[in-house]
């Protein structure tokens, strides 16, 4: 039997509600409702998740999805030895034997008919077939899955299908408002909070940008790292450069308006 | 001469001394420089003591004799008095600005002039030497300013059938007219530029030389507009537009205006419902980038759009007004600085700083500067201004903007007590201190006012006017830039393209011409059926697939017999690849393809016409996006284009009726008719987008007399093309060209082009050369 342990969370992560996400995400776990959490990029979605883990005092299995996953990454395969085969579980196969929250992180990038081996886990019948194995795998009681998804990219491509998004609860995240970002912003690096404040204004100066060239705003996470490198002693101009423009855009006209809107904040 | 009676009070100490040591007096002295001056023109005696008096005050004695000698040889000149008398007037201006030692360049610039037929330019010359001076301030600047001049003048000058220099220059005077204006926005190597575009592109149109070089024309002031030194706004209305998006949640059509041609009243940003006006370039001021200065400028306008309310201006009179206006420029300003405090450097370094006492209030109205020193104080903690009433008001005022919320009206009510406690009797005084109080990042306000009446006349004259609705015909033109390679740059706007319906005639005719090629057509269905969609792509890593990929497997059984984990992704399948190209087929109209085609009875152009709806049949049935368009040229006033089929058209009757109308006639612009295809196109969504040409000679026009001119511009608008992903491909018709001799067309299209021998052919070769070309 795997080691449960090793999935708990030790520490309480910070997370700061924004609604009443906690209550409502307690009541779908009492009654194993499968999660899809969507929201732009860093905006706390992993962070959520991880936070509710350590809440239920549940482990938690997190798999980063890409495009080479294939089913067998997930459900598991049989290994060669010297003896011939040995079948190994897969993350999700794991989870549904031990009783874990498994999160499936970024699901569009994987393959679309590798995720619909989630379907018979998300449904009433809470079982997972193994079907190179023979075995039909009936899910732990604590069994839950949780899904992140980025509708910002939505390309043709990269979308989920009906039957997939169909089978989840969903909660949508969004930055949270200046007060509330700054706060979190402040309490994850403990810088002062006013320089919190400037730094989130900037962040939505780009977020007012989304769509006029740009893909996706300033995260919190960006945010917080310049926070991080502020509280480091770097001039505050430098670190917002390095952690808020930089990263998002190579278009010189966007980057120009963001360096303005930087000095124009930082005095 | 008893004209010169002594004037002690204009006495000045170096002019004393000299009298002094030559103990001579002032009159005795002015005699003996009138009698060296040697003129009889009566209009000289009359200026002769003021000018004599700037001259011994600025100029050094052999300077002083210099000058004198220089303005007896322009009197003698023979062009009457009026090339002295600028002269006498201008030249110590000229000198104080850029040194004596630049008299002797001057004067061999005049002997120039008055050795060719250009003695007319010499009064303009002599007239705007000084302010030219003084833009210039410099010796060496003002010979290159000099050699512009001979320059010009000598490749202007008229010569016809070995008549030498026989006539004027056309536009030299016009251009020495407007040299100081010219060199207020241009630096001279800028200046250089725009003569040399004068020169090349009007030398034989001596009409037009001069609308150039007196700044009528459009092209010249678009010419002017390029050369300008100083961040233009056309050039940043993206990164502006993002500013206003990003950081203040705003957006407006943004207007620029022309700073150029207003010289008196210069125009003052602005904002209406139409949208926000700003100048057209703005230059590096105090430090700060003329992108910043719009930024400052936009700041404002937001500001007053998002804080201010309009106020019934009836009641109160104009210095009211004017404070009101300060007085809710520093609130808005001051609200912008909350919001983001870096604004105020920027503003700080555009906002002018007046000196407390620069304004004297017995002479002059001094409103204005106490205006521009209080708001100079209300946003500048430093300001260092000890006047007791502005101090206070200072304070009142950043007590009002202590509290939460603050409105222009009480805001109003500030400024009006100011103007009550502060007003003088001087302020009505009709000379207005004006220097260092403009705040140039301020809008004009007019968006602050309203007026319950509309004025005080009787009958408002201007309400009735009534603009009659024009007509439209057609689309408006566009306009495209030319490419001159003499000078390796581009004419701005120069070919204007008037894009129109093709006429139609009778669809039924296309289809007998297709009737016509049946067997052809035969055939060419072969080949389609083997160009459609079918292309395999190897997908490889795959669990389950239809072969073994071998690479992979080996490596796997490699792994596999050394213990390692092994890949078991050792398949590869395969899926077909979807076609994307989207076809622009332009077609050359000319007049030559009504010429009978070499060894056929039909033409050019009905050869053409097969080809083109064999093409569109073939393009048709394989489903490419396609659209087609003929285009010919009569001068760069007027090129047609004329639209055949659109990319959402079908292949029906419509577009077969307006192919069987397709007439010949006037002359080839190709580069304009390829740019304007590639509007379109570029706007297509393939993967690959195909220019097919279809040509039958090298780009002519009427109104070009260098044969290269149009073929370079047709090669660099392939060039641009390049740029915008698109493949063009030009199939040429020129019976002429011959193995090795097919220059003009390879300068232009590279390696990218066929040349169809045995013209009867061509509808066959043309749709075997389009499915070659996207197989």
């Amino acid at each position: 039997m795997t080691d449960k342990e090793q999935y708990k969370i030790q520490a309480e992560p910070f997370y700061q509600q924004q609604n009443n996400e906690v209550a409502l995400y307690e009541a779908a776990y009492r009654n194993r409702l499968p999660v899809m959490v969507k929201g732009p990029t860093g905006c706390g979605k992993s962070r959520f998740i991880e936070y509710m883990a350590w809440k239920l005092g549940k482990p938690l299995i997190t798999v980063a999805c890409n495009e080479d996953m294939t089913a067998s990454d997930l459900v598991g395969r049989y290994l060669l030895d010297e003896g011939g085969t040995r079948w190994l579980d897969g993350p999700l196969t794991t989870a549904a034997r031990i009783g874990a929250i498994c999160y499936l992180d970024e699901i569009v990038e994987a393959r679309q008919d590798t995720t619909v081996v989630i379907h018979p886990l998300t449904d009433h019948r809470r079982t997972l077939p193994l079907d190179k194995k023979g075995e039909l795998i009936h899910a732990h009681p604590d069994f839950q899955l949780v899904i992140s998804y980025n509708p910002g990219y939505q390309t043709l491509m990269k979308d989920l299908k009906q039957s997939t998004k169909q089978r989840f609860t969903a909660f949508d995240f969004d930055y949270p408002d200046a007060a509330l970002e700054t706060e979190i912003v402040a309490n994850e690096t403990g810088l002062a909070s006013d320089t919190v404040a400037k730094l989130v204004k900037i962040g939505n100066v780009a977020r007012n940008l989304k769509g006029h060239g740009l893909d996706e705003g300033i995260s919190t996470r960006l945010l917080v790292y310049a926070a991080t490198l502020i509280k480091d002693n770097v001039s505050p101009v430098d670190a917002c450069r390095m952690a808020l423009v930089r990263p998002i855009t190579d278009d010189a006209d966007i980057r120009e308006t963001l360096d303005h809107a930087i000095v124009a904040t930082f005095t | 001469m008893a004209a010169f009676r002594a004037r002690p009070s204009k006495f000045l100490a170096k002019e004393a001394a000299v009298a002094m040591n030559n103990t001579l007096s002032r009159d005795q002295q002015l005699e003996l420089y009138w009698t060296r001056l040697d003129t009889r023109f009566p209009q000289a005696q009359a200026v002769f003591e003021d000018c004599m008096t700037e001259a011994l005050a600025s100029l050094s004695s052999e300077g002083v004799d210099a000058y004198l000698e220089a303005a007896r040889a322009i009197g003698k000149l023979g062009r009457g008095v009026e090339p002295m008398l600028a002269f006498l007037e201008e030249w110590p201006a000229t000198a104080l600005a850029v040194g004596e030692s630049a008299l002797t360049a001057v004067m061999d610039t005049i002997r120039v002039m008055q050795k060719s037929p250009n003695g007319r330019a010499i009064d303009p010359f002599i007239r705007t030497l000084a302010p030219v001076a003084r833009r210039l301030q410099s010796a060496e600047l003002l010979e290159e300013y000099l050699e512009i001049t001979q320059n010009l003048m000598t490749r202007t000058t008229g010569s016809i059938h070995g008549h030498h220099t026989t006539f004027p220059s056309p536009g030299l005077p016009d251009f020495l007219a407007q040299a100081p204006n010219l060199l207020g926005q241009l630096t001279l190597s800028g200046m250089k530029n725009w003569v040399d575009y004068g020169i090349r592109n009007y030398n034989n149109h001596p009409e037009r030389q001069k609308d150039y070089f007196s700044l009528q024309s459009a092209d010249s002031r678009a010419v002017l507009q390029r050369e300008r030194q100083g961040t233009l706004l056309v050039d940043n209305e993206r990164n502006l537009d993002l500013y206003l998006r990003g950081l203040w949640q705003d957006s407006e059509h943004l207007v620029p205006y022309s700073t150029a041609f207003d010289q008196i009243r210069k125009p003052i940003p602005y904002y209406d419902k139409l949208g926000i006006r700003l100048p057209d370039v703005c230059e590096d001021q105090n430090g700060i980038r003329g992108i910043d200065r719009y930024r400052a400028i936009l700041a404002h306008i937001v500001g007053h759009r998002r804080w201010s309310e309009a106020q019934i201006a009836d009641n109160w009179s104009p210095f009211q007004r004017m404070a009101v206006e300060f007085f809710e420029d520093c609130r808005i300003d001051t609200l912008l600085i909350r919001e983001y405090p870096g604004m105020r450097k920027l503003f700080l370094a555009l906002h002018p700083k007046p000196q407390e006492n620069a304004c004297d209030p017995e002479t002059t109205s001094c409103l204005r500067h106490r205006l521009a020193m209080l708001s100079r104080a209300l946003l500048d903690p430093d300001h260092g201004y000890t006047d007791a009433d502005l101090n206070e008001f200072v304070a009142r005022f950043h007590a009002l903007m202590e509290q939460p919320a603050t409105s222009t009206n009480e805001v109003a009510h500030l400024a009006l007590s100011y103007v009550a406690r502060t007003r003088r009797q001087s302020d009505q005084f009709a000379k207005v201190h004006f220097d260092n109080t403009v705040v140039e990042y301020r809008d004009d306000n007019r968006q602050l006012w309203k007026f319950i009446e509309a004025g005080d006349e009787e009958e408002a004259f201007d309400e009735q006017r009534k603009i009659e609705p024009q007509e439209i015909q057609g689309l408006p033109p566009r306009h495209y830039p030319e490419w001159d390679y003499v000078s390796q740059s581009y004419r701005p706007d120069w070919v204007s393209v008037y894009e129109s319906l093709h006429s139609s005639g009778n669809a039924a005719d296309i289809d007998r011409l297709l009737q016509k090629h049946a067997a052809l057509a035969k055939q060419l269905k072969k080949m389609l059926d083997a160009l459609k969609p079918q292309d395999k792509v190897r997908i490889r890593y795959q669990e389950e697939g239809s072969e073994l990929d071998l690479d992979v497997a080996i490596r796997s059984l490699i792994d596999y017999k050394s213990g390692a984990n092994p890949d078991p992704r050792i398949n590869m399948s395969h899926r077909t690849n979807g076609r994307s190209i989207a076809v622009m087929l332009l077609l050359d109209l000319s007049e030559s393809l009504n010429e009978k085609a070499a060894g056929s009875e039909q033409t050019i152009l009905e050869l053409s016409q097969e080809a083109v709806s064999l093409l569109a049949w073939a393009i048709d049935k394989l489903g490419d996006p396609f659209a087609i368009a003929g285009f010919h040229s009569n001068t760069r006033h007027e090129v047609r284009y004329q639209h055949i089929k659109g990319y959402s058209e079908r292949w029906d009757d419509e577009v077969k009726a307006r192919l069987a109308k397709m007439e010949a006639g006037y002359s080839t612009r190709m580069g304009a008719a390829m740019r304007h295809a590639a509007h379109y196109l570029s706007a297509q969504k393939a993967d690959k987008k195909l220019m097919l040409i279809l040509t039958d000679g090298q780009p002519s026009d009427v109104d070009t007399s260098d044969d290269r001119l149009l073929i370079e511009d047709a090669r660099q608008a392939v060039k641009e093309l390049d740029q915008q992903g698109i493949f063009p491909y030009c199939i040429s018709l020129d019976a002429r060209l011959k193995a090795g001799d097919d220059d003009y067309v390879r300068d232009i299209f590279g390696q990218h082009y066929t040349i169809i021998d045995h013209i009867e052919r061509l509808p066959e070769r043309l749709p075997k050369l389009f499915m070659a070309l996207t197989k």
